[in-house]
């Protein structure tokens, strides 16, 4: 009855299950929401929603299931901070341009005039030169011709949305607001932790023993635990430079979390494909670079290679000699990269981009095959899965 | 039907009224989550109190386990009466020592349970109960006994954001995010909490209240709770009204404002706002 709420939600992004679709029929049939719409919101809202980061993307989708507006596009809108839109406008405007907005009354102004327009405006605006909207001379909205034009949205994002984006929501404030996946983060680590603690069982586990000993009421129970090994060596290759940084900073974080699991840990990066030099430093990338056959040469095969990068580039930079977007590489990465897995016993490549989303790139296709299929993606799962063909 | 609404001592906006009804009704737990003082630990009590249920409560800390809550094993002792050559010793229930969620199985009518923040216990804990709040029974492994609820209890659980709770466990709940309170929804919380509070010195309390919130910067936003427990304050010492009205527009410390403001730093800011606001007039 309800169903294309449920999947107005999970197109949304919020995680609604059948669960919870099932149980919120439940409460209708004892008529809890009885027949008031307020009640039914409420109810739908207790059920469906368990994060209040998400209450306001159910307003919103709740409003266009019922009311019949016209969609958003809930996934792309976000607000817009005025802080945002600063560093947008100092990244594309020239100083010409800069000087121009002066003469609109600064910046402030600009911000300003753009609440006031949003305040008035209601519907969606072409055209003209006041209004909000695509393809106008108003300092505001897309595709404008006017200098001080502040572009709201991107893509195909038109002007409607940004108005809903700026309406007021009450729960607003609340959306992201937590730090995202710290659960998840805690939980890989337990997980990258367990590699460490491998083979029989073959040590004496004290507390155990004692604790067994005393639950068969004094008669004596032995209890073993695998020896501690502490024999993983790891060596981290990590693509570094753009888009990568944020994730790199949590591998590297993540790894060196569980660094005191492991005998060794190495990190080296790289810029989108291994070529024949890698380095320590990034900031000193250019001068201080160490080249690939030193470290093959410098760790041993019984290392586990773990390669973190997404993997997005042309393919040319896999597959030809000279295709580096940074430099000549004589040998192609292609060369490099099986050369380094042809080395290493064990490697793998974390890729922290969704893993649905693989299969329209095809670098990442490339490279997942030179990996025999051992690429992972950079979530609780995909570590698990990743430690487990490591420590086969 | 016979729901939840508010109480002469609590009051519950509607939405939190339809969240405790369907949690009731299809008997499954309520996570209510929300600012530090907003009332939710107080709720369980009222929510008990209104259905006429004995509410049983447990408090979580960073220590404590999920089996904790079902039974503990007291091998201990049983390790010493097996020593002593006492009879007991040979009947192992004897010394399964019974946790809350337990007593709320075996009571005789239908009990209300509160699970106070769960977030502070370890990662693991919520998924440790799934089945246990999922079915509401457990198995005792030393008797080779199922333990099942008579009566399935009313669970409220509450969160205070500290941890992400997981999804399979979240999906079991019914949830509800406590709101501040809006002004007027505040000025009939005073009303019910102190209804011989002077009407001039509730008003005037409530803008200062208000006023503070509003301060960018301070690290624990004053909350209901504490609101309470300045007014009561007020009412103790018996101060004017006028003794809040402030002559500069913007800020000024309060008196007796160690009922609101909860660490130094706050202080600090504050009495730096107040006296820029000073030199500004």
């Amino acid at each position: 009855m309800f169903s294309h709420l449920v999947l107005g939600l999970r197109s949304a992004g919020l995680p609604a299950s059948i669960t919870e679709y099932l149980t919120l029929m439940g409460a209708m049939k004892a008529g809890v929401a009885e027949y008031s719409v307020d009640d039914f919101y409420y109810l739908a809202r207790a059920t469906l929603v368990k994060d209040e980061r998400h209450l306001d993307k159910f307003d919103r989708v709740f409003a266009t299931c019922f009311k019949g507006l016209e969609p958003t596009d809930v996934l792309k809108v976000q607000d817009l901070p005025e802080e945002w839109l600063r560093k947008l406008a100092e990244k594309f405007l020239t100083p010409e341009e800069v000087a121009a907005i002066e003469t609109l009354g600064g910046f402030e102004a600009l911000m300003e005039r753009l609440k006031q327009l949003l305040a008035e405006q209601d519907s969606r605006h072409q055209g003209g030169s006041k209004w909000i909207g695509t393809a106008g001379t108003s300092p505001f909205g897309a595709y404008g011709a006017n200098p001080e034009g502040v572009r709201i949205g991107q893509d195909k994002s038109r002007n409607r949305t940004a108005v809903k984006v700026w309406d007021k929501r009450e729960f607003k404030d609340l959306d992201d607001t937590v730090e995202l996946g710290t659960r998840g983060m805690k939980l890989a680590l337990r997980r990258l932790r367990r590699f460490a603690r491998q083979g029989a069982a073959t040590e004496l586990d004290l507390p155990d023993t004692i604790l067994a000993t005393a639950k068969n009421a004094g008669s004596l129970d032995l209890k073993m635990v695998p020896e501690r090994h502490n024999t993983v060596k790891v060596l981290l290759l990590l693509d570094i430079g753009g888009s990568m940084d944020d994730h790199v900073k949590l591998t590297e974080e993540l790894f060196s979390a569980a660094r005191s699991e492991f005998k060794h840990l190495e990190h080296y990066y790289f810029h989108n494909c291994p070529y024949e030099r890698v380095w320590k430093n990034n900031r000193r990338r250019h001068e201080e670079v160490i080249p690939t056959w030193q470290v093959l040469r410098t760790y041993g095969p019984d290392y586990k290679l773990v390669i973190v990068g997404d993997g997005a580039m042309s393919p040319y930079e896999i597959n030809m000699a000279g295709g580096s977007v940074e430099h000549w590489n004589e040998e192609a990465g292609s060369v490099w990269l099986e050369r380094l897995t042809g080395h290493y016993r064990r490697s793998a490549w974390l890729n922290p981009t969704p893993k649905q989303s693989w299969g329209h790139v095809r670098s990442i296709n490339m490279l997942n095959d030179l990996m025999e299929g051992r690429m992972f993606p950079l979530t609780v799962n995909g570590i698990d899965d990743m430690t487990k063909e490591l420590s086969r | 039907m016979a729901g939840f609404k508010s109480t002469e001592r609590y009051i519950a906006s509607r939405d939190l009224e339809v969240a405790v009804n369907a949690a009731v009704t299809l008997q499954r737990p309520l996570l209510v989550k929300g600012e530090p003082g907003t009332g939710k630990t107080v709720l369980a009590h009222e929510v008990a109190q209104s259905l006429g249920m004995p509410l049983i409560e447990w408090h979580i800390k960073s220590t404590t386990k999920a089996q904790q809550g079902l039974y503990e094993y007291d091998a201990v002792s049983r390790l010493r009466d097996g020593q002593l050559g006492d009879e007991r010793v040979r009947d192992i229930s004897n010394y399964i020592v019974r946790g809350k969620l337990w007593d709320a199985f075996e009571a005789e009518k239908q009990v209300l349970v509160l699970i106070d923040e769960i977030d502070k216990a370890d990662i693991e804990f919520p998924n440790d109960l799934l089945l246990e709040l999922d079915r509401m029974q457990f198995f005792v492994y030393e008797t080779r006994k199922t333990i099942a609820a008579r009566h399935r209890p009313i669970v409220i659980i509450t969160s205070n954001n500290e941890k992400e709770l997981p999804d399979a466990f979240l999906r079991r709940c019914f949830f509800h995010y406590i709101r501040f309170p809006d002004r007027e929804t505040m000025e009939k919380i005073v009303q019910t909490h102190y209804p011989d509070i002077r009407k001039d010195l509730a008003r005037e309390a409530l803008n200062v209240f208000f006023q503070i919130r509003e301060v960018p910067g301070l690290k624990k936003k004053p909350a209901t709770s504490e609101l309470l427990d300045w007014l009561k304050l007020l009412m103790v010492e018996d101060l004017p009204p006028d003794a809040l009205r402030s002559n500069e527009k913007h800020v000024v410390i309060p008196p007796l404002h160690g009922a609101l403001l909860k660490n130094e730093q706050d202080v600090h800011l504050f009495e730096r706002l107040a006296f820029l606001a000073r030199r500004g007039n």
